[in-house]
């Protein structure tokens, strides 16, 4: 793969365009910074309630949950938003241009990890303010876990939206690549009691590492495992990335 | 699917005219660089078509406006302009000529089609590219632009770029200072305007086409 050196001025340029367009489109950027929070919200009150008195059933699925909102989110959002960038001619535009594949997926990246990382403080300030959430670690922590989980649903939106030749098509990849590491990151059931075959899938799922960094996060106040579980999810994001880049190709049919 | 092919583009407006889906667009991909090409050679002033060092040189306008809806006019030229490392200066140049300075902070989904396409036409006119290559940028404007948007191409060839717009009006093959017309992905004739009309003893580029078919086939 041929890939020229980063250019900090085109990355930059991407992002800032791609923010722009979120900025403009009200109740798309209403949802992604609101809804977590409602959701969560709702969580709450289903298991703990205002009268009820420090329930553990929050505090145990609040940081699966905190893992989860920005992966999905970015996924969808990411996903839809390059199938658009390639089926509009714009992508093919900007590759004829001196543009770099790793300049367009980091601009993308960046722009959606600062959103990420504005949605997550919001959640993790209305879990942990609000909701009462215990967390025993640091709670800046908790926001990077979330951010490098965005990132991973970018680069994984990247990637499928080879895939797909509709938005339709793109939404699909969702309960496809999605729900399957829901079901098996721990939150149902815990990873270790999972059956045998299960157990050894979940371990190659990158969001079960997200939502054992959040866990560890709340449980104890000791670091050294979330930073091993955030550089797997991080690795993951950037294996994610670099087959997205392989996706985006310059001479097409 | 090309074949037979073998032609040089130079200084000038060449028009590359032919009915649609006779391979203008797939020969224009290919000039840009972003066809898959299975076999041949595409060179542009020395490099293969397509490789970096030409990407700065060569403007390409897709047939579909390829700008972004959700941006303002003002807003997607700023973006390109910035990949392109060109100054605010060439953003107001590029709008001016396109004459869409009175749309500027529209935002480019509430535009008709024309204006749209000319918005993808700035884009491609914010750097002085060497070859321009246009897929229909004409088709379905008014007509009083369309002339406008021709004495552009010209006043572009005349400072020294080379210009190459498809269409598949034959009526807009007056305004060419050479001609290829093209069909079922073979190039049938190549010259001026005049040259073309006089060897098929016609009068109008349409005849000549038609005329050029008729011989082709015999």
């Amino acid at each position: 793969m041929n890939l020229t050196p980063l250019s900090p001025r085109i990355l930059l340029a991407v992002a800032g365009r791609v923010l722009t367009q979120i900025r403009r489109d009200h109740r798309t950027l209403a949802m992604l910074l609101v809804l977590p929070c409602l959701l969560i919200t709702l969580l709450w009150w289903m298991f703990d309630g205002p009268a009820g008195a420090a329930g553990t059933t929050f505090d145990r699925i609040g940081p699966a949950v905190l893992a989860m909102f920005p992966f999905i989110v970015m996924f969808l959002v990411t996903s839809v938003t390059t199938l658009r960038e390639r089926s509009s001619g714009t992508l093919e535009r900007l590759l004829a241009m001196p543009m770099g594949k790793l300049d367009f997926l980091g601009g993308y990246a960046l722009a959606f990890g600062a959103v990420a990382a504005v949605q997550s403080v919001l959640a993790v300030s209305v879990s942990v303010g609000l909701l009462g959430l215990d967390v025993q670690g640091p709670v800046w922590l908790l926001t990077l876990v979330a951010v490098a989980d965005a990132v991973l649903g970018t680069a994984l939106g990247l990637f499928v939206s080879a895939f797909a030749q509709t938005e339709f098509q793109a939404v699909q990849f969702m309960p496809a690549v999605v729900i399957p590491q829901i079901l098996l990151c721990g939150l149902f059931v815990p990873r270790d009691l999972l059956p045998d075959v299960l157990g050894a899938v979940s371990d190659v799922l990158p969001l079960s590492y997200a939502v054992d960094a959040m866990q560890h996060l709340t449980r104890t106040s000791s670091t050294a495992v979330v930073w091993q579980d955030l550089a797997v999810v991080a690795g993951f994001a950037l294996a994610g990335l670099a087959l997205g880049a392989a996706t985006l190709r310059r001479r097409t049919a | 699917m090309l074949t037979d092919l073998d032609l040089t583009i130079g200084g000038g407006v060449t028009g590359l005219l032919g009915p649609s889906g006779c391979g203008k667009s797939t020969l224009m991909r290919a000039l840009v660089g972003v066809q898959r090409v299975a076999g041949g050679e595409v060179t542009v002033f020395g490099e293969p078509g397509g490789s970096k060092a030409l990407r700065n040189r060569v403007g390409y306008v897709t047939q579909a406006a390829s700008v972004y809806d959700d941006l303002t006019v003002a807003e997607n030229l700023k973006f390109f302009a910035r990949v392109l490392a060109v100054g605010p200066d060439e953003v107001d140049r590029a709008i001016e000529s396109v004459d869409l300075r009175s749309h500027r902070d529209q935002v480019v989904g509430r535009l008709s089609g024309g204006q749209r396409s000319r918005v993808s036409l700035a884009v491609a006119l914010l750097t002085t590219p060497d070859l321009l290559v246009l897929d229909e940028p004409t088709v379905g404007l008014d007509p009083v632009l369309r002339r406008d948007l021709w004495a552009l191409f010209h006043r572009l060839a005349d400072d020294g770029a080379a210009v190459l717009v498809s269409s598949h009006v034959m009526d807009e093959a007056e305004r060419c200072d050479r001609l290829l017309l093209m069909r079922e992905g073979r190039i049938l004739a190549d010259g001026t305007p005049t040259e073309i009309k006089e060897k098929t003893a016609t009068h109008d580029v349409e005849s000549a086409f038609l005329a050029i078919v008729e011989q082709d086939a015999a």
